[in-house]
């Protein structure tokens, strides 16, 4: 009998609920940290008790918490992120050049293999790695270093390095994405790295198929082919099957490309999940109507999931860390809102139910299958 | 010895008991007491608060953010100027305070 477990990382707290495998009652816990902004919360793949959280505040910066018992109790790691040598500038909102400041962290990436290792995507955008289980950080600074890094800049929620992806088949293959600077990628282990958003076309900025400069929302791929990647840009559904190296536009029928989150079906490599958003001036689905996107085709072809989502009146938003999709037969998805609610799918899409409904924004879900 | 008063989250943070509001640290700090020693002397006694008050870094007071004492705002102060008598006798408590802000 596996169990399910669901961390929710939200605007005042973090939440882990629990379910066995028909995920239709949920046990609560939490707030933890209550009154922090919880980024992020994740677990290992080596130890799923394992967790680690990315506690903020704008008054007290930033803390990482640990926990070794799957959330029961928790111990404040190390919250020291200091780049790599002179930090020197990169653009800023007015094209000036802005000093490299550490804010936040926005997502934490454990290790597919060793327990103590775990990557931090940080604003202004960087990657930090610790090998002591949160203890101290090293910025992994080939990538900032990049010579395209005096380019990058902020898009509107600031200049984070939102997305890790490790590479299951090969340690030394690291994929990233920055808003708004683009991917990269690295295939030595982090010690160098290339711009891959070759195919981006961004409209909003001065040379639509520019190096670097696109605003790049999220990015998934399905374990089994890690050299296939699905991208929600600012605008546009983006696949890529050669690991990043080129991309070409899947957003078909959609009612509007513009969105946030993107993820990939446990056990079918072609099936992906999206969640459009009216536009970027106005981040909430189009119509009111709260509607998943799937395709069973790897893009391109979508079709809408409203069963139990609100179909009038809804105005929420769903950030790009706040979908999950967990290891059962059938597979489960989940998906939190700016609205407080958490969605809960057990079969694969079809139906819906809120499994909370009054929570502060969400701004992350992660979840766990427990054997 | 030093009294200093947290804001809310900073004690649950530390772990300090007596999370309630008027709850305060006891610290010996060795003079001359300034803003620098007795922060210094905080973040000896609760690692976890480092990078909390002073940016890692800089080591400047984060934004939000202020030093009171004495019914005085000594924010802007330079971190190595002694603080009041009352601050280093023990008899008034320097104050760690986090700008109010609604949402």
């Amino acid at each position: 009998m596996s169990t399910i477990r669901l961390l929710v990382g939200t605007r005042k707290g973090a939440f882990i609920l629990t379910s066995d495998e028909a995920r239709q009652q949920w046990d609560v816990s939490g707030p933890h940290f209550a009154g922090w902004e919880i980024f992020h919360m994740t677990g290992s793949p080596v130890d799923p008790n394992r967790l680690y959280v990315s506690q903020a505040s704008g008054w007290f910066g930033q803390t990482i918490q640990r926990s070794d018992d799957g959330g029961q109790t928790w111990e404040a790691v190390g919250n020291e992120f200091q780049y790599d040598g002179v930090p020197g500038t990169h653009q800023w909102y007015d094209g000036t050049q802005h000093p490299w400041e550490f804010t936040r962290v926005w997502h934490l990436e454990p290790s597919l293999t060793e327990l103590d290792t775990v990557y931090a995507g940080v604003e202004d955008a960087a990657l930090f790695r610790s090998t002591d289980g949160g203890h101290s950080w090293q910025e992994l600074s080939g990538l900032r270093n990049h010579e395209t890094g005096k380019l990058w800049q902020p898009g509107a929620g600031g200049m984070c390095l939102h997305t890790i992806l490790l590479d299951p088949n090969d340690a030394n293959r690291i994929v990233v994405a920055i808003s708004a600077a683009g991917a990269f990628r690295t295939d030595d282990g982090g010690d160098t790295w290339k711009p891959i958003n070759r195919g981006l076309v961004s409209e909003m900025i001065p040379d639509p198929n520019a190096e670097v400069g696109h605003c790049v929302h999220h990015i998934a791929r399905h374990p089994s082919r890690p050299e296939v990647l699905f991208m929600q840009k600012h605008w546009d559904i983006m696949r890529s099957d050669n690991a990043g190296d080129s991309w070409h536009e899947v957003s078909g029928n959609l009612p509007s490309d513009f969105g946030f989150v993107i993820d990939v079906h446990a056990h079918e490599p072609e099936t992906i999940y999206v969640v459009p958003i009216k536009s970027d001036s106005e981040h909430f689905p189009p119509d009111g109507k709260l509607r998943v996107y799937r395709s069973r085709t790897g893009g391109n072809d979508w079709e809408a999931l409203t069963a139990g989502l609100p179909q009038s009146d809804c105005y929420v938003n769903v950030l790009r860390d706040a979908m999950a999709v967990d290891r059962l037969d059938p597979c489960g998805i989940y998906f939190g809102t700016t609205g407080g609610q958490v969605y809960a799918s057990s079969d694969a899409g079809d139906s819906w139910k809120a499994v909370l409904r009054d929570l502060p924004a969400v701004l992350s879900v992660e979840v766990q299958t427990l054997s | 010895m030093i009294r200093v008063e947290l804001p809310y989250h900073l004690r649950n943070l530390a772990g300090i008991e007596g999370s309630a509001a008027g709850a305060e640290v006891q610290l010996a700090v060795e003079p001359p007491v300034t803003l620098r020693t007795v922060l210094d002397a905080l973040e000896a006694k609760y690692p976890v608060l480092r990078g909390t008050i002073r940016d890692h870094a800089t080591q400047q007071r984060r934004a939000f953010l202020r030093f009171f004492a004495c019914g005085r705002d000594l924010s802007h102060a330079r971190i190595d100027t002694p603080l009041p008598e009352e601050v280093a006798n023990g008899s008034e408590p320097l104050l760690v305070i986090g700008a109010l802000a609604g949402g």
